[in-house]
């Protein structure tokens, strides 16, 4: 009878090497400096994370129409309950924010409609940039097919911060590349009116170019000719916002290889055809994660329009904080607007990170 | 001779070197043009409103208090030394800020890679919370909800001889009495001979290969020479502390809330993304470089301080520059909390005052642009001397 060998099946590896204990004992304990960092760490947590739930969660106050109602020692979110219309859409009158809902579904509808494979992209791009501006100008601001008309010095609250950001954003992105195109132009005088305006508008806070938006622009036009102050901030941050995007730019066109211009021109490409069709399609995939740092520093500078006097999301908290009947709520406005913005800042630059790995041709050097 | 075959006019706008002149000629009659137009309407504006322009409003005094003022300052004085009392206030602010959200920085930066789960995530979680939230909304929470919500003088919280409460920090004021003189003296003979030291452990070294530690000799001798002759003079020191009484506290130096608001909320802000600076800045350092150090025999601690920092320092240094021009200015925002800085100062009191538009916006543009350049430029110098010499 011929013997086989038979192996006894393996230990299983000790618990120390896998598993759970193991991550805690490589992850956590690994040396004497880990260990007391663990235990500060965790000390921290116990004395911030216990006090936040309860106030926030527990002993939060959910429903109410005064500071009255908040007896439970925590949040008063109730705060948050009644001023929702005003934080969402200013002192826009109460009958016609239907407007604004309208015009956000329509672009939610729209850009949603990009997924649908059958339409036309082209189309629904020109859609979007050339017939959906009109259209939501003549809903916001009424006068036409009997909308009332509504004074932009009521635009208020997140409609306003987005309105500033998204037309801040689809605004200052050509003027950027633009201005990045001169900046890198061989034309001398072109270029140096891009490299002055961008590096006089960089030198100076936002703050500065809004208080010139609102205080002397209208010096500098001819009497009479005046136009809205919600106008005149637009321009000064799409202004501040382009000189940032071109620099963004042109640190892409930088990497772009001199073989690609060379090898555009020998094809007898125009210097346009040469730029749309080869140089900036690869540049700007080369730099979103910096085009969409631009878009997020944009939207967080927009609150700055509540120092030149315009109420924004931020101003709107900031306004409401000063309520006599809710006094003592600073905390939860501030924590609202914190939350709002959080969500639309960290969604941007996950977004971003997505684009650029869907863009990702495999020409990335590891 | 006169060549038949081609259209004049044709050719010559064919001509790449023809049509950048033309474009260049109409770019700049455009610039000038606008230019002209603007300061036309200017003139005729300022004309009819009868604003003179010019500083001379700079010699009249501006009747204004100013809360924070390291120079003396009373409503008496003129517009001009407001200006520069805020000049200095900005100045302070942005450089104390660019200290503390470097330390913020550098040590949340090395937190993230650490290699410890919880505390890499808890410095995640720092950074990401406070990169996606405006400066403004942060500055408004220190300011409105956390300072504000201090108590009042008399129940200030105590700590050794510091006071907290919603007027500010208040510490103890050292006052420095007869013979301080000396102990001047001493700092300076103690910073010469600490810069000895280096030297000569940097010659030993050379020399010998032996390493000392030189900048831990030389903080030990900064700090014992100061002592002997603070003690050979007699400790003239004496301090004034803080004393609460009903309803203020008397003595003491006081850091107010605006100013703390703004610090913490610059630092804080700044600091999230210097760390993530400074970790791109380490990562970005081959890992090879770390395992050659270690089989060259070199401890940890070196391994970082020779190798990897030095080098990581070339990949941060450009993007830490923006930042901390960036800082810089943001302290702007501390108008929004009424900390008198520049544009508080400048473009907010005086401008509403005097109405003079071009002359108080043209100049904090100029400040903020001479304080652009000069960080740049400090900047450019350190990045020339820590960048790669390559053969």
């Amino acid at each position: 009878m011929a013997i086989i060998f038979k192996p006894s099946p393996s230990l299983p590896p000790p618990v120390t090497s896998v598993g759970a204990v193991a991550w805690v004992r490589q992850n956590l304990f690994s040396s004497p400096l880990n260990i007391f960092l663990t235990f500060f760490s965790i000390y921290i947590l116990y004395l911030l994370l216990p006090p936040v739930v309860e106030w926030a969660l527990i002993n939060a106050t959910w429903e109410g129409s005064s500071k009255a109602a908040c007896t439970a020692g925590g949040a008063c979110w109730a705060f948050i309950g009644v001023y929702f219309d005003q934080f969402m859409y200013g002192l826009y009158p109460e009958a016609e924010t239907w407007r604004i809902n309208l015009a956000v579904i329509l672009l939610v509808v729209m850009v949603g409609a990009f997924a649908i494979k059958t339409i036309n992209k082209l189309y629904l791009s020109i859609a979007i940039i050339v017939a959906y501006p009109i259209v939501a100008y003549f809903l916001f601001a009424g006068g036409v097919f009997g909308l009332e008309v509504v004074e932009t010095s009521l635009w208020g609250g997140l409609f306003l911060t987005v309105l500033l950001g998204v037309i801040g954003i689809v605004a200052s992105f050509p003027l950027g590349i633009v201005l990045a195109l001169g900046r890198r132009s061989e034309m001398p005088i072109a270029k140096s009116v891009c490299v002055v305006f961008i590096e006089t508008i960089r030198a100076v806070p936002l703050i500065t170019i809004l208080f010139m938006a609102s205080v002397m622009i209208p010096l500098f036009l001819p009497e009479g000719l005046n136009f809205n102050k919600l106008l005149r901030v637009l321009i000064g941050i799409t202004l501040f916002s382009a000189a940032y995007m071109a620099e963004v730019v042109r640190g892409g066109l930088q990497a772009i290889p001199k073989g690609q211009y060379e090898a555009a021109d020998a094809m007898g490409l125009t210097y346009w055809q040469s730029m749309i069709l080869v140089i900036l399609p690869q540049a700007l995939k080369l730099v979103i994660p910096g085009i969409v740092n631009s878009f997020i520093a944009l939207f967080k500078d927009t609150t700055l329009v509540y120092i030149v006097g315009m109420f924004d999301f931020l101003g709107r908290i900031q306004a409401a904080n000063h309520d006599s009947n809710w006094l003592g709520t600073t905390i939860e406005g501030y924590a609202f607007a914190a939350l709002i913005y959080w969500v639309i800042c960290f969604g941007m630059s996950r977004y971003s990170m997505a684009l650029e790995r869907k863009l990702e041709t495999g020409h990335k050097r590891n | 001779m006169s060549d038949k075959t081609t259209p004049s006019n044709n050719s010559f706008l064919n001509d790449a070197g023809n049509r950048a002149l033309i474009f260049q000629i109409l770019l700049l009659a455009m610039v000038v043009f606008a230019g002209y137009y603007l300061f036309s309407n200017l003139q005729a504006n300022l004309d009819n409103r009868g604003i003179s322009t010019g500083f001379s409003f700079f010699n009249e005094p501006a009747g204004f208090p100013i809360l924070i003022h390291l120079i003396e300052y009373t409503e008496a004085n003129t517009y001009g030394r407001a200006f520069v009392v805020a000049l200095i206030n900005t100045f302070v602010i942005s450089l104390l800020g660019i200290i503390l959200a470097t330390i913020i920085g550098v040590i949340m930066g090395l937190a993230r890679l650490s290699k410890n789960w919880l505390v890499a995530r808890l410095a995640t979680v720092y950074i990401e919370t406070l990169r996606n939230i405006p400066l403004l909304l942060q500055m408004f929470f220190w300011y409105f909800a956390v300072l504000a919500a201090l108590p009042a003088p008399a129940q200030s919280y105590e700590f050794a001889d510091f006071l907290l409460n919603k007027r500010g920090i208040y510490s103890p004021n050292p006052i420095t009495q007869d013979g301080f003189g000396l102990v001047i003296v001493g700092f300076i003979l103690s910073i010469v001979a600490s810069i000895g030291v280096i030297v000569w452990a940097k010659k030993r070294q050379t020399r010998t290969g032996l390493w000392f530690p030189a900048y831990w000799a030389s903080l030990g001798v900064i700090v014992g020479i100061t002592f002997i002759f603070l003690a050979m003079a007699g400790f003239p020191i004496e301090f004034d502390l803080p004393t609460k009484s009903r309803f203020n506290v008397t003595g003491g130096m006081v850091l107010p809330p605006e100013f703390v608001a703004v610090l913490v909320a610059l630092s804080t802000y700044t600091g999230a993304f210097i760390a993530e600076i400074v970790r791109a800045g380490i990562l970005s350092v081959n890992w090879g470089q770390t395992e050659a150090a270690r089989s060259l025999g070199l401890r940890d601690s070196m391994t970082q301080r020779l190798i990897v920092l030095p080098q990581a320092l070339r990949v941060i240094i450009p993007p830490l520059t923006s930042q901390y021009l960036n800082l810089a200015k943001n302290s702007s925002l501390g108008a929004a909390i009424a900390y008198p800085e520049l544009v508080a100062v400048v473009m907010g009191t005086t401008l509403n005052q005097t109405g003079q538009a071009i002359e108080t916006i043209g100049l904090c543009m100029l400040v903020y642009g001479s304080l652009s350049l000069s960080i740049s430029v400090f900047m450019n110098w350190y990045n020339n001397k820590m960048s790669l010499i390559e053969r």
